[in-house]
């Protein structure tokens, strides 16, 4: 049975008639067709899907849409403010931190989360937070690079 | 051309482009001007397999400097990541004397760019580049003399800056290159090669340059095959066996009755459901029940490498020179070895995705595909339709390393639409891309060697098994050689394989991989070059550089070994290990240095450093990325990834027991170029990763002294190779 669920995405309040138990990524994905964040698993094994719910990065494939009512989601499409890009897309152009692209809109959600909990990560840190995000084009180092970079501007920022 | 066709050239060394006949696309286009640059009408170029069309490999490129001034390049090539994006826009701006940002790149779209055999081979940058060069010289000639036509001055006294014709001495005279195509249409088809620009006129060649594509991968902008969202379109689910190479034997599809407005399609074994919400349509496939008549298993992961050596008995001798009995006569020392590699998955992060619709009889496709134009033959092959009627689009690729030069998912969906009459999306679970997927080969290879008193090589027999004959002509000098290659064409008996015309010794679909075979053949040879110095007791790096008999690989690992520092003094627990290798035109050294945990027999890659010579280098930035990329994933094959299977039932399904490399097992990387800007560009996208089996291996040996014969080198082979 299909009901309406309601949640914010980017900002903007959406409501979205799904089963429950239909993973967010489908509804981002599929019903919403905010196609930035991508299926890679679908067992929240490489980190492709992930998205931010409420301050939080998460694997939005392990996720149902009945668990994110109210929630505020963040994917890739909401990063920009403004047309500006944020600091964290900026040093992943910069470093040059991707090759295919498909696992980057993971990546930079996934380091978005790590940067709120911890604004200057070392490169250990970065690379506790960020192991399970997977990248076959073999960007790691380009990336965790680009993570620090990325922070090191925001915190100019504020 | 034929995937069998492309393994087949991919398996060796392609070192020629080959040519042919070309296509009418100006139609299409509008204004401006307009330069086709066909090798197809060249006779400079003869190689392999000159014939048909269906063999042929042209490099053909045409590029279009429009009314506003800025430049459309269009080839069949593809992006998957590896950057030529970048760099065939550079090496065309810099011909035509343009920004690179006012080049926009038109790729792999068959209605629009002329026909290319696929993306693979590292053979873009080799051969595409030259090609685009010689058409942008072309239009900035002709831009020229246009230029000099209308401000009425000679072209000698005129110069161009960033697309802008200025008089040399009186720079407040100009015409820009959008003024002077405004309102033209002029074609040039070029039939022989321009003079394009020497090296120490390179303005943007050879300058490291930032992907252009980056901002549209950042901002989630990029589309993929699967990001495609059409119109009343559905999404279809295909029922797979369990058992690769399967037959259907009843369908029970009552389950159905359950879900609304779900499809089912049937096709000789192709059995799917199709809806237009995914959820159903993925729930309604697990409800239908399909017989299945499933081909005997008759080997599996332990098994497969004797199982080859026995079945695979014809061979033909590749190289062979001296006598391998003087050889042996010769040699104080005689070593034999047996290496082994298992498949090896591709393991792209985007699956196999296709997303297509038919128009009457016109079918549009955006597939995840290497070879944009084989899956254009594909389809008209599978669809009974004429090739104008198929039009496969461009589109971002999400990792291809190979396994996309197949493109079975592009068949399925369009048979599917065809079926059901709707646009159809199709993406492959990561289950069926493991399933599916066709695998780096399994692989054995036998070595003897013997060396003399002095440590020179002087018997070198190399017998390869399903590995190919890329990169194996030997660059160590050695007179007694002989590399005999024995492929899975001449398999013995009857096997296991489900078609009783084509028998298999593979029970798992097989294909190219990064450097098909070279990973496997360039380790085994660093392995045994390795076990050789060691016994008799000479330095590694030392005993190459006695018995390399190629200058430009004596000069690369020297590069390496002064970047690494050989010498360095050793930490305790670690090790440092040489590989050297060729492909594509490339020289490749890798010294790597790791540290091994003899308690629990784990490697860790503390850093690794990659010389090459790749000729010009015309993004340095770009292959950088690439050789970082190539060391990275290869750090996967080397240490973690195993294929478990029994017979034809692949049970690697997933991340979870398919380990690649992740961030913490990234060591340090640094690359370096041999500068030779003045030679042609060599392969750059694949060199780099065949090394890096071998000087894994070696270090780990170094380390730990547990000689490994069989990658990957897991903790468990490690502990058992102390042992001995």
């Amino acid at each position: 049975m299909k009901q309406s669920f309601s949640f914010k995405l980017n900002g903007k309040p959406v409501t979205v008639k799904a089963e429950g138990s239909t993973s967010l990524l489908t509804v981002i994905r599929e019903y919403l067709d905010e196609t930035g964040t991508k299926f890679g698993c679908g067992l929240g094994d490489c980190g492709s899907c992930t998205v931010v719910i409420d301050n939080e990065a998460i694997r939005s494939c392990m996720l149902a849409v009945e668990d994110v009512i109210d929630n505020n989601i963040l994917t890739i499409e909401g990063l920009e403010e403004n047309g500006k890009l944020h600091p964290l897309q900026k040093a992943f152009i910069d470093k040059d931190a991707l090759q295919c692209g498909f696992c980057t809109p993971g990546m930079i959600m996934n380091a978005y989360g790590l940067l709120l909990k911890n604004p200057n990560p070392t490169r250990v840190e970065v690379i506790n937070e960020m192991e399970e995000n997977l990248c076959r084009c073999g960007s790691y180092n380009r990336i965790i690079e680009a993570i620090q970079l990325a922070g090191k501007e925001m915190n100019k920022n504020q | 051309m034929r995937s069998e066709k492309i393994d087949e050239l991919y398996f060796s060394d392609v070192n020629e482009p080959i040519q042919l006949d070309r296509r009418e696309f100006l139609k299409k286009l509008g204004g401006g001007i307009i330069v086709v640059f066909c090798l197809g009408k060249l006779s400079l170029l003869d190689g392999l397999a000159q014939s048909s069309n269906e063999d042929s490999l042209n490099f053909n490129a045409y590029l279009r400097v429009k009314e506003d001034g800025r430049v459309d390049c269009y080839t069949g090539k593809i992006e998957m990541g590896q950057g030529i994006t970048t760099s065939l826009a550079q090496a065309l701006a810099d011909e035509l004397q343009v920004s690179i940002y006012d080049v926009d790149m038109i790729m792999g779209d068959t209605d629009l760019c002329p026909y290319d055999a696929g993306t693979w081979g590292s053979l873009t940058t080799r051969f595409a580049d030259p090609v685009i060069r010689a058409a942008a010289a072309e239009a900035r000639e002709t831009l020229l003399k246009l230029g000099a036509k209308k401000l009425k001055i000679e072209e000698k006294d005129l110069e161009i800056k960033e697309g802008v014709i200025y008089v040399k001495k009186d720079h407040s005279i100009s015409i820009t290159f959008a003024e002077i195509t405004k309102g033209k249409k002029i074609v040039k088809t070029l039939t022989k090669q321009p003079e394009t620009k020497k090296a120490n006129e390179f303005k943007i060649i050879g300058k490291p340059i930032i992907s252009t594509d980056a901002l549209a991968k950042v901002t989630g902008k990029a589309q993929y095959s699967g990001d495609i969202k059409l119109p009343g379109m559905v999404y279809a689910k295909i029922v797979r066996p369990a058992v690769v190479g399967s037959k259907k034997v009843n369908v029970d599809a009552s389950g159905l009755a359950a879900f609304d407005g779900v499809e089912l399609i049937e096709d000789g074994n192709l059995v799917a459901v199709v809806h237009s919400d995914l959820e159903i349509a993925k729930k309604a496939a697990r409800k239908v029940k399909v017989t299945w008549s499933e081909p005997e298993a008759v080997v599996n992961d332990k098994t497969i490498f004797d199982y080859i050596e026995e079945h695979v008995t014809n061979y033909s001798v590749f190289k062979e020179s001296g006598n391998l009995e003087n050889g042996k006569k010769a040699s104080q020392t005689i070593l034999k070895g047996k290496y082994l590699d298992g498949y090896k998955a591709h393991a792209p992060m985007e699956t196999h995705s296709a997303t297509c619709y038919f128009k009457e009889d016109k079918l549009t496709i955006w597939a995840s595909t290497q070879t944009p134009f084989g899956v254009q033959k594909q389809l008209s092959r599978e669809l009974n339709m004429d090739l104008e009627k198929i039009h496969v689009k461009q589109i971002f690729l999400g990792g291809g390393f190979g396994g996309k030069i197949y493109s079975e998912q592009a068949i399925e969906a369009s048979i599917i639409s065809k079926s059901c009459g709707k646009p159809v999306q199709l993406v492959w679970s990561r289950k069926e891309e493991f399933m599916l997927d066709r695998f780096r080969t399994a692989a054995v290879m036998n070595i003897s060697t013997g060396v003399d008193s002095l440590g020179k090589l002087k018997l070198w027999e190399f017998d390869i098994y399903c590995a190919g004959t890329r990169g194996v002509t030997l660059f160590y000098g050695c007179e007694n050689h002989r590399t005999r290659v024995f492929n899975d064409k001449g398999v013995k008996g009857n096997s296991h394989s489900t078609s009783q015309k084509k028998k298999r010794v593979h029970p798992v679909g097989t294909g190219a991989w990064r450097a098909p075979g070279n990973n496997t053949t360039t380790f085994a040879r660093e392995s045994h070059i390795d076990v050789v110095a060691n016994e008799i007791g000479m330095d590694p790096l030392e005993f190459r550089l006695k018995n390399l008999n190629h200058e430009n690989m004596k000069a690369t690992l020297k590069l390496a070994a002064e970047t690494f520092g050989w010498q360095r003094k050793k930490k305790e627990g670690h090790g440092y290990g040489i590989a050297l290798g060729e492909d594509a035109g490339t020289c490749v050294a890798i010294i790597a240095e790791v540290s091994v945990n003899k308690e629990t027999g784990e490697v860790v890659p503390v850093k690794m450093v990659c010389a090459q010579d790749m000729g010009q280098v015309v993004n340095p930035h770009g292959a950088t990325v690439q050789t970082e990329g190539g060391l990275t994933m290869g750090l996967g094959y080397a240490l973690y990834e195993e294929v478990e299977f029994n017979g034809g039932k692949v049970k690697t399904r997933n991340f979870n027991n398919y380990e690649i490399t992740k961030f913490s097992k990234t060591p340090e990387i640094t690359c370096v170029f041999r500068d030779k800007m003045d030679s042609k560009p060599q392969g750059g996208g694949e060199p780099a990763i065949i090394c890096v089996g071998g000087a894994i291996a070696n270090a780990v040996f170094d380390a730990s002294g547990a000689r490994v014969n069989q990658i990957p080198v897991t903790p468990k082979r490690v502990l058992e190779g102390l042992k001995m």
